[in-house]
């Protein structure tokens, strides 16, 4: 590792990310461009350090076996090993208990369960449910279908012309008694930062629950659950440096406790005969069949990573080239940039869409030019709809980012509008 | 890079052949391109005896690519038989581009394809199989 955050009481150290991509192995490889890959696409997944991979690995070749299961000592290393990674998940969202913590494939199931256990036991017809407008599907679409099978309304709190919540439609919506506010941190599509611990405050004072999409929050600036109140808290081990298949749901422990299982089978029971059967403690209870044990040591050894950076120095690096690119693309002629312009509310992704190009033909050329970024509509299409864009450009940052990355983009834009706007 | 985007698919982009709605039309249909959420439609009119295309419009917004391709393929269009156009080869239509495609752009290159497959047929058409597997 290039760099270590050694004293957490000090202020957080400047990333260098050119001398971090030296742990990440996968800028040895050349593009077709010619040039070093500028990846600009963490947002939707996050590239893996030398460590994660080589965490995985070493589980498979020396320490895999079942867990929870085997009377041996490899099963035992494997649980220590799976059970530990839990734990770092815990502390590295500030859980009051690592007992909090269920893993799951990723955000996306964390929510679904979160619909289909807590949703189904605790919603009827008339009851009401709150999201918003800037949701990314994971947060949409089971909250719809919980709607649907319950009877329970649906409702969506507004956002600004310039991406931010409107708290004072949020404030009238909570004034209808909804029973859970699903909403994300950051958004995937616009960058927006939401004010949380403000907005979980409103919705508890009206006796809302707040489920929060974390997937894009907990990868980029320091996470507490306690100090920003919620309810639920879903995260995704792929954008966070961790491998794919390995996620988490955080709930408080009573939630967790009363809640029934999501799916069933082995595991997650204690006691079994023909005619029924007992539930295992939480968090087993929620996690049926043999879960991903290598890809969970792979979270924990991606956490050690972020942690030996210091999440308060991620957060800094990427405001800094958030702050440097929007400046930089302000000036473009015909280049209209999505989300609020206070950096202290928007993350490292910057949306845009250029006049007379669509985003997937900025894409490609930009792909020629060796920058990685995303075009489409981030599957967010209600937000696309909101803002009648068909698609638009994502460009996200990343603690492998640096300034040259920020040229390498203001150049492909400008290479785009010389393809299609010749002078 | 340059090769993708020709002077011949810029100006096909930039100033689209055959662009609007027919009105009234014999044959309609509108689908769209899941990655991006691109819709497309298109218009048909038939001859009297409804066995040849008599005139043929597409409509919609997209990228450079499925705009060009709508614009090359129905271009080819009239004078053809409903058993014509359902005998249209994908691959055909990728070659009339006159441009390599990457497996990231089939379904935007093939998206005006698909249309006229649902026009024809009345029905949605599933994707090309090489077209899915990068889909």
């Amino acid at each position: 590792m290039a760099l270590r955050h050694a004293d957490p009481t000090s202020p957080p150290r400047a990333l260098d990310g050119a001398a971090l991509r030296a742990d990440f192995p996968v800028f040895e490889r050349p593009t077709r461009s010619g040039k070093r890959l500028a990846f600009l696409d963490s947002a939707a997944s996050s590239l893996k350090p030398r460590s994660v991979i080589e965490a995985i690995g070493d589980t498979y070749g020396h320490h895999y076996a079942n867990v929870h299961r085997g009377i041996y000592e490899l099963s035992e290393d494997a649980t220590h090993r799976y059970e530990g990674a839990r734990r770092k998940v815990a502390r590295f969202i500030g859980a009051g208990s690592w007992r909090e913590v269920v893993f799951v494939r990723n955000a996306t199931e964390a929510i679904n369960l979160v619909a289909f256990s807590w949703g189904r036991a605790n919603l009827g017809p008339g009851d009401v449910l709150l999201s918003t407008e800037m949701e990314h599907h994971a947060n949409l679409v089971p909250w719809q279908q919980l709607a649907a099978e319950t009877g329970a309304t649906l409702e969506f709190v507004a956002i600004t012309d310039d991406g931010r919540l409107d708290l004072d439609d949020l404030r009238a919506r909570l004034a209808r008694g909804p029973k859970l506010l699903a909403v994300a941190h950051v958004s995937n599509a616009l960058g927006t930062i939401n004010p949380v611990a403000e907005i979980t405050r409103l919705a508890h004072e009206a006796g809302a629950l707040v489920a929060l999409d974390a997937a894009q929050s907990v990868p980029h600036l320091p996470v507490d659950v306690r100090a920003l109140g919620v309810d639920f808290l879903a995260l995704s081990g792929h954008k966070m440096l961790g491998p794919s298949g390995i996620g988490a749901l955080w709930a408080r422990r009573e939630l967790l406790d009363a809640m029934p299982p999501f799916l069933t089978g082995g595991s997650m029971i204690s006691r079994v005969t023909l005619e029924a059967t007992e539930w295992n403690e939480t968090p087993w209870k929620f996690e049926a069949g043999t879960p991903a044990i290598a890809e969970a040591v792979g979270l924990g050894a991606a956490i050690d990573y972020l942690e030996a950076l210091g999440m308060d120095a991620v957060r800094a690096h990427e405001r800094e080239l958030f702050v440097e690119a929007w400046a930089a693309l302000a000036g473009i002629p015909g280049l209209r940039r999505l989300g609020p312009d206070d950096p202290d509310q928007h993350g490292g992704v910057i949306s845009f869409v250029l006049d007379g190009v669509h985003p997937h033909d900025v894409a490609t050329v930009f792909d020629a030019e060796g920058v990685a970024v995303r075009a489409g509509h981030h599957c967010a299409q209600p937000l696309m709809i909101r803002y009648d864009l068909p698609a638009t450009t994502r460009a996200s940052f990343y603690v492998y980012n640096d300034r040259e990355d920020v040229e390498r983009l203001v150049a492909a834009v400008h290479a785009t509008r010389r393809l299609f706007h010749p002078a | 890079m340059d090769n993708l985007y020709r002077d011949f698919i810029l100006e096909h982009y930039r100033e689209p052949h055959n662009k609007g709605v027919l009105d009234p039309h014999d044959l309609h249909f509108a689908d769209s391109n899941p990655t991006c959420g691109d819709e497309l439609s298109m218009t048909l009119q038939l001859d009297a005896d409804g066995s040849h295309v008599a005139d043929v419009a597409f409509d919609g917004r997209g990228c450079a690519i499925s705009q060009a391709s709508a614009s090359i393929l129905t271009d080819e269009l009239r004078g053809m038989t409903l058993d014509e156009l359902r005998a249209i080869d994908p691959g055909e239509v990728l070659g009339n581009l006159g441009v390599p495609i990457g497996p990231a752009r089939l379904k935007c290159a093939l998206l005006s394809w698909k249309v006229l497959q649902g026009a024809v047929r009345g029905d949605r058409t599933a994707w090309p199989e090489e077209a899915e597997a990068l889909g």
